[in-house]
């Protein structure tokens, strides 16, 4: 039986439980893993130690699909939000971010002011600030890979020679790219070619070749995991996984920068957030010269010019930025517009 | 050990039959089991490693639990977890006992009807569920609010009460109420007096198994809750997606701690009120 | 006492007592009432209405109309049928219209609902838009149909095109359920079937699960149970608990463990190939056989307990009388005992084959690609396509599914007969 007093004892434990649990802060979303630890490292601690808000830091796999969720329903859950340029510019077309006033931005350390510190691709689009610039590759481990060392994107379509699966992110960018480039179609010629019916049979075919070998993942944590516990021979990851991997984990990998695809990582707002003063002082100060620099310690490049003076000599061959004649630039624009009829196929390809 | 009369053949069947029951018991309890040692690895991985198996106390480590306590999300999701579960748990008992008794009495116009739609939040797979009520309280704000989860846990574990406070009331004689109130009792004394005892061990198995829905429910968490109302489940469904670390095994075995206490708490009851019944 | 003996009493009352109690009666069932009423509000708020919404938006579905609805009149005048582009008037409308939503950017929109009635129109109206936003609106109103018809090497030519937005345009449709069944409508407007069959194998597929794994229930839990209810009640109390501990622990926690044990350098391979059954790790996880398995295991205690509880009510003595009777064991066992537990199995087997159709997380954790099951593609089409409304269409079906088993089993054996533990 419940005694009166420990039913009221339980309600006190409750209600207190309940204004905690409700104390007013911000949420700030992006993807986990060794970035996110960076990300919480250099720009929310030290957001908090300045200036006592609070930021629930959580996880997503990417993608626009819960963020046009939250703008559709009305039920904004997110505020600050680090999307792939490869979705951004669809997001801020189809009207899910606020617009930032890039104005505001601060200068750099060195006193340069943001419009000329920071590079043009970063404030190219009017929803977000660019972050970082980091790329997408693959990689294997030395202590799994069989039949030679892979060192073309080719490679990792050949089975033949390179047996096992391949883990792969589940969604048509930069598979997609992949396809092709791996089919012999030219960096130049490639969202040309891809924006073709022909072109994207292409891909979806060359995709076909390995369909039984891969591995799908849905975030990008999983992509170190699973060239770890031996689930996949060769996997597709950001770079800075794999560098934190090898450098922090001492793990055996190697990345191959062959047609890697870099894109820039940008901060925004979700459209509709109830806090988004808040939301903009914490953008203007993340993109600041000090908590850019940061990123070094997943091996991705700061998108402004006064950071670079904080970037260890070591880290900069290991950045994107040194290998980009070996890569594509994602087009973020191809994929605003190709990126839902283009989702639909791969997803009745999928289950096919 | 058998009876005599057993010819060989029985004798076979018999163990036979023991061996399978005994294999689908460990079938049953190995999976609930063989995390507990897990979450005592001192690497971060989901199996045993040499040290374990050769029982050398360095391969063990409390470290996975401590890891609980220095992760902000998963305090936030365990105070989360009571706190829904709580007010859900009130909410469902208090509605769903009235809602049996009256469902009970024989004067009760379309009793199979209303049965149908009050246990129905049992039936509807939970997918549907969840989709309906995000379309629905999206609508009324209450998407990404405590209230929100709230309710609509209470609303699943509801057939669960109405379930158990039924059977307890399966017996009960309506002549005592009028004898109660015959006697000059007030209603409400009437209910806490009469009424009350002879249902408490129904109302209580019925508010446990309301927690445990509310504890263990992650699929309207999912789509009804926002950050701030991450509950155990939620944070651990996340995890097994992203990333996957000891700290779930930990977590898991914390909750396999306090379903055992539900259910020797329940058992207890059970017990207890059986004996009251046969003894009376 | 009800209405029916009353009437057989009332010859020997008074009026005034008939009265009385007339009236007494209606305070009673007024008071039951009362009694049930507060519950039956809430779940009609916060469990049948929503319900109640996600049904609605299955057929209902006014954003087309709301996004281009000058177009959309103007289509009126429209043959479909006549192989020809729609006039001049008409697409100068849509231009202008097209323009206006570029810039409250929500021309995505409008392209990803044309894009669901014709799959690869969506870069087409983004990349109009973001052309339109640029040009004069003067300009357009006067010849905005050629620079319509300029993009694109001239794709807006398409009739197919026109024809998808104006089918779109209408606020009540049944195209959700024809998506969802794999029809569509063609060009005449007459229902055919898709060339890909996507959403009826993932119903069959569910249901095949979902009857896999009730009658693998069955065969595991009947043995144990009729082992428990044979048992002395003191070792059955007992061993009971390794039932009960797994049915009240979280699904979540059982599915951690299924990951533990079958992951490629899980418990189950590392013991295999410490003890050199293999050498290579099997793949068992993210597969249908996964599922299938952690599944049952999830699912086995809503089989034993109600199997358990009949056979306790058994009395052992008819099938002892049968073998004293000179029956054969094995066939007196299937032809006395087996029907008298029929109750158990068919409660059972309806809980767990309805609990299982509509599973969610399990299949989400360790199914992979190929364990996937009807559940799933109606949380990916609510949380990565945002197709809502399809969504919606096929959780119906899902639900209108699960309403005509529950009722054959109302019909057949009755539901009241269903216990909890």
């Amino acid at each position: 039986m419940i005694k009166l007093k420990q039913l009221t004892a339980a309600v006190a434990v409750s209600a207190a439980f309940a204004t905690s649990a409700m104390a007013e802060q911000m949420t700030a979303v992006s993807f986990g893993g060794a970035y996110g630890a960076a990300q919480q490292k250099h720009m929310i601690d030290p957001f908090t130690a300045k200036t006592g808000h609070k930021i629930l830091f959580e996880n997503y796999s990417g993608g626009i699909a819960e963020i046009k969720a939250q703008v559709e329903s009305g039920n904004i859950l997110w505020d600050v939000v680090d999307i792939e340029v490869i979705d951004l510019e669809r997001a801020c077309s189809e009207g899910l971010l606020e617009i930032f006033p890039q104005d505001t931005l601060p200068a750099g350390d060195d006193g340069v002011a943001a419009a000329d510190d920071f590079s043009e691709a970063a404030l190219a689009n009017e929803c977000g600030v660019g972050n970082i610039v980091w790329t997408i590759l693959f990689a294997y481990s030395n202590d799994t890979i069989k039949g030679g060392k892979p060192s073309k994107i080719a490679d990792l379509f050949d089975t033949k020679t390179f047996p096992g699966k391949r883990a792969l992110r589940k969604r048509p960018q930069v598979n997609m790219e992949w396809a092709l480039l791996a089919d012999g179609v030219a960096p130049a010629d490639l969202y040309e070619v891809l924006s073709t019916d022909e072109g994207q049979k292409r891909a979806f075919d060359k995709l076909s070749s390995i369909k039984g070998d891969i591995v799908w993942f849905d975030s990008w944590s999983q992509a170190p995991q699973l060239l770890n516990d031996g689930g996949a021979v060769m996997v597709q990851s950001a770079n800075g996984r794999i560098f934190s991997a090898i450098q922090a984990d001492k793990k055996p990998f190697e990345m191959v920068w062959d047609s890697h695809v870099y894109d820039l990582d940008v901060w925004a707002i979700v459209k509709g957030s109830k806090k988004k003063a808040l939301a903009e002082e914490f953008i203007r100060f993340a993109t600041s010269s000090k908590p850019e620099a940061g990123m070094q310690d997943v091996a991705y490049g700061p998108t402004r010019k006064s950071s670079y003076k904080y970037v260890d000599k070591d880290v900069l061959s290991k950045l994107p930025s040194a290998h980009l004649d070996e890569g594509v630039k994602a087009s973020g624009e191809f994929w605003a517009d190709y990126g839902e009829s283009l989702g639909e196929k791969f997803n009745e390809w999928l289950l096919k | 050990m058998f009876p005599s009369y057993f010819t060989f053949w029985q004798k076979l069947g018999m163990y036979a039959l023991r061996i399978t029951a005994w294999s689908t018991l460990a079938f049953l309890m190995i999976p609930i089991l063989v995390i507990v040692p897990l979450s005592f690895n001192v690497e971060p991985y989901f199996t045993f490693t040499e040290g374990m198996l050769n029982f050398d106390p360095a391969a063990y480590s409390l470290k996975w639990y401590q890891e609980i306590w220095n992760d902000d999300k998963w305090v936030l999701a365990i105070k989360n977890s009571f706190y829904i579960g709580f007010w859900a748990t009130i909410i469902a008992t208090v509605l769903g006992t009235f809602a049996a008794i009256g469902l009970t009495k024989s004067e009760m116009p379309l009793q199979s009807a209303f049965m149908a739609l009050l246990i129905s939040p049992m039936i509807v797979p939970l997918i549907i569920t969840a989709a309906g009520m995000f379309f629905f309280y999206s609508q009324l704000n209450l998407a990404g609010s405590y209230i929100g989860v709230i309710i609509a846990h209470a609303a699943l574990g509801t057939p669960f009460v109405i379930i158990t406070v039924n059977a307890a009331l399966s017996g009960f004689d309506y002549s005592l109420v009028q004898a109660s109130m015959g006697l000059g009792a007030k209603p409400v004394y009437t209910f806490f007096k009469v009424i009350m005892p002879l249902i408490r061990p129904g109302v209580i198995s019925g508010a446990l198994f309301a927690f445990i829905t509310s504890f263990d429910e992650v699929v309207v968490v999912l789509f009804l809750a926002g950050p701030e109302q991450r509950t155990i489940p939620r944070q651990m469904f996340s995890g097994l997606r992203e990333q996957i670390n000891p700290t779930i095994l930990a977590v898991a075995v914390l909750l396999v701690v306090v379903s055992a206490i539900m259910l020797l708490t329940i058992e207890f009851i059970r017990a207890r009120s059986e004996k009251i019944r046969t003894g009376v | 006492m009800s209405a029916a003996t009353l009437n057989s009493v009332s010859q020997s009352l008074s009026a005034q007592e008939i009265k009385e109690s007339k009236r007494n009666l209606k305070r009673r069932k007024l008071l039951a009432i009362l009694f049930v009423a507060p519950l039956v509000f809430f779940i009609l708020a916060a469990f049948v209405a929503p319900i109640g919404t996600m049904l609605y938006r299955s057929f209902y579905h006014p954003t087309v109309a709301q996004l281009v609805p000058e177009t959309l009149t103007q289509l009126e005048r429209w043959d479909s049928q006549s192989g020809a582009i729609p006039d001049k008037k008409t697409l100068i409308t849509f231009t202008l219209e097209l323009k206006q939503l570029a810039k409250a950017r929500t021309a995505g929109k409008l392209a990803e609902e044309i894009n669901r009635a014709l799959p690869g129109s969506s870069s087409l109206i983004k990349f109009s838009a973001r052309k339109l936003k640029k040009l004069d609106e003067q300009l357009l109103a006067n010849n905005g149909d050629q620079r319509l018809l300029e993009f694109k090497k001239g794709k807006w030519g398409d009739p197919d095109l026109w024809q998808a937005i104006k089918q779109s345009g209408s606020v009540f449709t049944d195209r959700y359920y024809l998506t969802a069944l794999d029809l569509k409508r063609d060009s005449s407007g007459s229902i055919v079937q898709r060339d890909t069959k996507i959403y009826l194998k993932l119903y069959w597929k569910s249901l095949k699960i979902a009857l896999y794994i009730t009658l693998l229930t069955i065969l595991i839990g009947f043995p144990l149970s009729y082992y428990l209810a044979t048992a002395k009640t003191k070792t059955a109390n007992i061993l009971m608990v390794f039932v009960l501990l797994p049915f009240w622990t979280s699904l979540l926690v059982r599915t951690t463990s299924w990951i533990a044990l079958l992951q490629t350098n899980g418990v189950v391979n590392s013991t295999l190939q410490s003890l050199h059954i293999i050498s290579d790790p099997l793949e068992m996880l993210y597969s249908q056989f996964s599922t299938i398995l952690a599944m049952t295991h999830i699912l086995l205690p809503f089989m034993i307990l109600p199997l358990y509880s009949v056979m306790k009510g058994i009395d052992p003595s008819y099938y002892r009388a049968a073998l004293s009777l000179g029956g054969k064991p094995i066939p007196a066992f299937i032809r006395i005992y087996m029907p008298m537990t029929l109750p158990g199995i068919s409660a059972g087997s309806l809980l767990v084959f309805i609990i299982s159709i509509g599973y969610y997380i399990t299949p989400a954790l360790v199914g992979g690609t190929d364990g996937q099951m009807i559940s799933n593609i109606i949380a990916f089409h609510m949380q990565s396509s945002n197709n809502w409304e399809l969504a919606a269409a096929l959780g119906s079906l899902l639900l209108g599914l699960i309403i005509i088993i529950y009722w054959i089993y109302d019909r057949l054996v009755g539901v009241s007969n269903i216990k909890l533990g």
